[in-house]
């Protein structure tokens, strides 16, 4: 397959990428990883007329934590995320994620950035980066701006990002003490996106009650799902049986997955419910143990 | 768009369309035949190569993104007329039948075996995931791996 002609800029800052993002408008897309686009542009679903590749850009890579977050630059690897020993002892929902989105040979050039900007609600970073509570930070011409992850995804495959404005950063909150998360999703095989997954994060407080609760659902939707209600029945209260099955509950009334090959609607929403309980579990069994 | 790039250690270069697939440079204008298309979705991994060292789906990268780089293909593991132990191995344990899967699973097990000389079956089935062989003849290059692992352990490459 063969994608459609287009011209191939390669800029060396952010501010030529924008400048030229804002110049092309709606006729150019953003190259980072590739692994979504190239696929989309060979079937010709995408045939944008200019490709900004924005990989010779310095300093857009990278994982650390600080000012109270961990930050990862928008052309990190996945499979440098899978690696990271911060991610791995201090992010376990992140390190779950990293471990489950397409393969390993894809995870070398896809980024974390891309899957978040492709806007694709079968993507699996959208849901681990609403359970956490992440920022994004674009840049356009004007400057720098921080978009909440709640309010990032607009519609399928559309963000809130402008068309002259790049994905640079992700900034995860560092989590407090007897913090814990999981992402548990269901595929059919590797490299398929999922059936269903779900991303839970918790905190836990002194008087063993939830403090924090985030819930984030995959492919469910037409957007990725934070699964508002489920987080709010949870919070305040300790994450006994009885409450998690009834976040799971409330999880599974926010899904509102289409039938295809992978299920029916039912079975779908089933899958949420069952996730959703056993993510949390993970979750809580995960605080519990890092203090 | 001119690109000058590497494939196991000679240089090339040439003009291409920056829509050309970097599976396409290597096969059909390199002539370098060794490296398989086969699903063209990035689903099946026949079409791996190494990329300054990391393996990636060639069918899912333009060629104009490897300007500047190294890579290597399964016609670069063969060294002064000497079969690389992966491919001994695949030899001796029967780890192809058909052999369209087996360019794109021996680079991956390379870099793989590079990062990893000592590991479980486990930590190989994982690593090569992202390959597809339709024979099912998972087992067998599993157990090609493992007689590679060995043979480089004890000083084979």
């Amino acid at each position: 397959m063969i994608p459609a002609a287009f011209e191939y800029h390669t800029p060396s800052t952010i501010g030529e990428a924008t400048a030229l993002l804002a110049k092309l408008g709606d006729d150019a897309k953003v190259l980072s990883g590739g692994q979504s686009l190239i696929p989309l542009m060979k079937l010709r679903l995408a045939s944008p007329a200019h490709l900004v590749d924005i990989n010779g850009i310095p300093g857009l890579s990278g994982i650390r934590e600080a000012d109270g977050f961990l930050r990862i630059g928008a052309l990190t690897r996945e499979s440098e995320l899978e690696e990271s020993e911060v991610v791995r002892s201090r992010y376990p929902l992140l390190h779950d994620t990293s471990k489950v989105i397409a393969d390993p040979l894809v995870r070398n050039l896809a980024t974390v950035g891309g899957n978040l900007a492709h806007g694709d609600p079968a993507n699996d970073h959208p849901a681990t980066m609403l359970a956490l509570g992440a920022e994004i930070v674009a840049v356009g011409p004007k400057g720098e701006r921080r978009v909440p992850i709640a309010s990032f995804f607009t519609g399928p495959f559309a963000t809130s990002l402008r068309p002259d404005e790049i994905l640079v950063e992700i900034r995860i909150p560092s989590p407090p003490a007897r913090s814990g998360g999981a992402y548990l999703k269901l595929e059919r095989k590797v490299g398929d996106f999922a059936t269903a997954a779900v991303a839970a994060q918790v905190t836990i407080g002194a008087n063993g009650a939830c403090e924090h609760v985030g819930i984030g659902l995959t492919n469910v939707g037409l957007t990725p799902i934070k699964a508002t209600k489920a987080e709010a029945a949870l919070k305040g209260k300790a994450p006994d049986e009885a409450a998690i099955k009834r976040a799971a509950e409330l999880a599974a009334e926010a899904s509102e997955p289409s039938a295809d090959l992978r299920g029916s609607v039912e079975y779908k929403k089933d899958l949420v419910r069952v996730l959703t309980a056993r993510a949390l579990r993970k979750a809580v069994e995960r605080a519990g143990s890092r203090r | 768009m001119l690109v000058k790039l590497s494939v196991n250690g000679e240089k090339h270069e040439a003009n291409v369309e920056p829509r050309l697939l970097l599976v396409h440079m290597i096969r059909e204008v390199l002539r370098l035949t060794g490296t398989h298309i086969g699903c063209d979705t990035t689903h099946c991994g026949a079409c791996t190569i190494l990329v300054d060292g990391q393996p990636a789906k060639s069918c899912t990268m333009f060629a104009v993104q490897a300007q500047g780089k190294q890579l290597m293909t399964v016609e670069g593991l063969e060294q002064n007329g000497k079969l690389h132990p992966l491919q001994e191995g695949f030899m001796a344990e029967h780890g192809l039948q058909c052999g369209y899967c087996t360019p794109g699973m021996l680079m991956t097990s390379y870099a793989f075996l590079k990062k990893h000389p000592k590991p479980s079956e486990d930590d190989i089935r994982w690593a090569i995931s992202g390959n597809l062989c339709r024979c099912t003849g998972y087992v067998n290059i599993v157990k090609a791996v493992q007689h590679a692992a060995a043979a480089i352990s004890q000083g084979g490459a």
